[in-house]
């Protein structure tokens, strides 16, 4: 590659660059997630097709007017009546053009119609509890490492030991009560009050608020406990380092060492926890969103997990894999931004 | 009935102690519950419906007139029950795979962990709802489902301990002297990878009790009338203004019994990871 006789830089050479190397890495990892995403619809499609009661048990054994050629017409209506493997190459041969395909409840939208005026809800529910998480956990994490065993310490532990074990749904229930009944600050459910077409822009948005605030709260409880300990944890796993000695020996205040020199490594591993904790956000939004009722992507799930509704189910399925690899994904590309190490290996994963 | 040795030992860690503490009170509340319980979990006191904490009703009643510490302790047996056997599901799919994975090596490992990646990116939650919203929502498939779910992290860790004792000599040693495989992984190998992996196990214990929790909460989970933690929370919220006693003490229960299994699994975690305590 390097031969006396060709000092240009030719074809042959490309993949000796920085930046060959870069996108040979992203596009292997992309061909991964791919692989991985097909894996999922695989799986998750033969477990609910396979499992009994199908979506025509509402409309039809539960109905005693239909008879059994209702229910023939309602199977091949959806397809119902061809051969499992049939059935799941339509499907995924529509996914790969980017069609859900149509809910089988009565409404018959598309999916992916449904789905997307759900998600900003839960999204953004998410990403305010996300941001409001890092803001208290990191600090808190630091402040814990550096004194360690301190009493700040030692009520941080505690705390969260208590997050850790707290079911978030009754989380949910205790600050309703408080909140909501005993005190009457704030509204215990749904997503606007009764009077809220006649509002302000304002006032919409305070009443929007007014109702997210508990919600929000209960999120950020869930992910707090675990975020808060591992910022401590990966500290002081950096605090023992021979290099956070040596910035230590050369003088540097407390205050440059934790912040320039150690923060940013303990950093680095908070990124791949945050990758990590998409499925359980998605799967935690069923049970805050029942609780809240409020009209979200969990709330949808759960619904269409009720009615079997199958094109549904397997919606929310892909989507929340994608999330999930897409959170992964930009966890991957965050670290490899943070930590040369990992740029320069090239090494998968 | 200690031995002093034991005594010192669990004096000087506290989280140990007081996790062994919870652990082995409910275990002994949920097991005891017959004779414990002061009225039969499904006895239904009709002139005492809604009633709050009184000497009669030590943690009052419920709609029905059921009496909410009776309920509470045979939940009690319900919730322990999933919690062990889905461990135990758990245990045994990670530890196998784990093992088999880590020893073999090559293009069965990368299956493995392939599988075990595809399994960590699942809305795994969504799934298990999915599942058994689908199949009755029994006692058997709850535990299934939420064992079929968790084995991935039990998985890596037995691989991860497999890949270096496979190296050792007493394996090598094993190996020539002709046992069978099956009996080199579960006999040599597995326990010597023992202590991580039981700590591992307590902790999912405990989330096996927090998922069958939250299930029984959406009513996909234990059935009515057989009481669970889960459910009695369900149950309540409904009347969570008027008499809120009754989702006050299920998720005390819960917590409690989540906190001393977690206690439990984080501090010998720390002791056999004397670099955290360094």
């Amino acid at each position: 590659m390097d031969g006396p006789l060709s000092p240009a830089l030719t074809p042959a050479d490309l993949p000796g660059t920085p930046l060959f190397a870069a996108l040979l890495r992203l596009g292997r990892k992309l061909f991964w997630m791919l692989l991985v995403l097909w894996g999922i619809t695989l799986i998750s499609f033969w477990v609910i097709h396979l499992a009994p009661g199908s979506p025509t048990d509402m409309e039809t054994t539960l109905n005693p007017v239909a008879g059994a050629a209702a229910r023939q017409q309602l199977e091949a209506l959806y397809g119902l009546d061809k051969p499992l493997h049939v059935q799941y190459f339509d499907w995924l041969t529509r996914l790969l053009h980017g069609d859900f395909g149509n809910s089988m409840s009565a409404d018959a939208r598309p999916v992916l119609d449904k789905i997307f005026e759900r998600l900003p809800l839960t999204v953004s529910m998410n990403a305010i509890s996300l941001v409001l998480t890092l803001l208290i956990a990191i600090p808190v994490g630091i402040l814990s490492a550096c004194r360690r065993n301190s009493l700040l310490d030692r009520s941080v532990t505690v705390l969260v030991f208590l997050g850790f074990a707290m079911p978030s749904f009754w989380l949910a229930l205790l600050l309703m009560l408080w909140f909501g009944i005993d005190l009457q600050w704030l509204p215990i459910s749904g997503l606007t009050s009764m009077d809220y077409p006649r509002l302000s822009p304002w006032g919409k948005f305070c009443d929007l608020a007014r109702h997210l605030v508990l919600p929000i709260t209960v999120y950020t409880v869930g992910s707090l406990a675990g975020m808060s300990r591992y910022m401590r944890a990966c500290m002081l796993e950096v605090l023992r380092q021979d290099y956070i000695l040596t910035a230590r020996a050369k003088g540097l205040s407390p205050r440059q060492v934790i912040l320039r020199h150690a923060l940013r490594n303990a950093l680095l591993p908070v990124i791949t926890l945050l990758g990590l904790s998409v499925p359980g956000l998605i799967g935690g939004s069923v049970i805050i969103e029942s609780i809240f009722a409020l009209p979200g992507l969990g709330q949808l799930f759960y619904s269409a997990v009720m009615a079997r509704d199958y094109t549904m189910i397997m919606g929310n399925l892909v989507l929340g894999a994608v999330l999930t690899l897409a959170g992964n994904l930009l966890a991957d590309l965050c670290y490899g931004f943070a930590d040369p190490r990992i740029r320069s290996s090239g090494d998968r994963q | 009935m200690m031995c002093p040795s034991v005594r010192r030992f669990l004096g000087r860690n506290g989280m140990l102690a007081l996790g062994l503490g919870i652990v082995i009170f409910m275990s002994l509340a949920a097991l005891g519950a017959p004779w414990l319980a002061p009225y039969p979990p499904d006895a239904e006191h009709l002139d005492h419906v809604l009633q709050a904490p009184s000497a009669e009703f030590l943690l009052g009643t419920d709609r029905l007139g059921r009496d909410i510490l009776s309920r509470l302790l045979y939940g009690g047996r319900v919730s322990l029950w999933v919690g062990f056997v889905a461990g135990g599901i758990s245990l045994s799919i990670g530890t196998t795979l784990g093992l088999i994975s880590g020893y073999f090596r090559h293009w069965v490992d990368e299956l493995v962990m392939r599988l075990v990646d595809i399994m960590l990116c699942f809305p795994s939650f969504f799934l298990i709802l999915a599942v058994i919203a689908f199949l009755e929502p029994s006692l058997t498939n709850i535990m299934i489902v939420i064992g079929l779910t968790s084995w991935m992290g039990v998985c890596r860790l037995v691989r991860a301990e497999t890949l270096s004792l496979r190296e050792r000599e007493f394996v090598a040693a094993a190996r020539l002297a002709g046992t069978s495989t099956p009996r080199i992984l579960f006999w040599h190998i597995l326990p010597n990878a023992l202590a991580p992996v039981l700590i591992t196990a307590t902790l999912g214990i405990a989330g096996a009790i927090l998922v069958e929790s939250s299930l029984s909460f959406l009513g996909l989970g234990v059935q009515p009338p057989m009481p669970s933690w889960g459910n009695m929370l369900m149950e309540g919220k409904a009347t969570i203004e008027t008499a809120p006693w009754l989702s006050v003490y299920p998720g005390l229960a819960i917590l409690i019994t989540v906190l001393g299994y977690n206690l439990v699994g984080e501090s010998l975690r720390d002791l056999l990871d004397p670099r955290l305590s360094a």
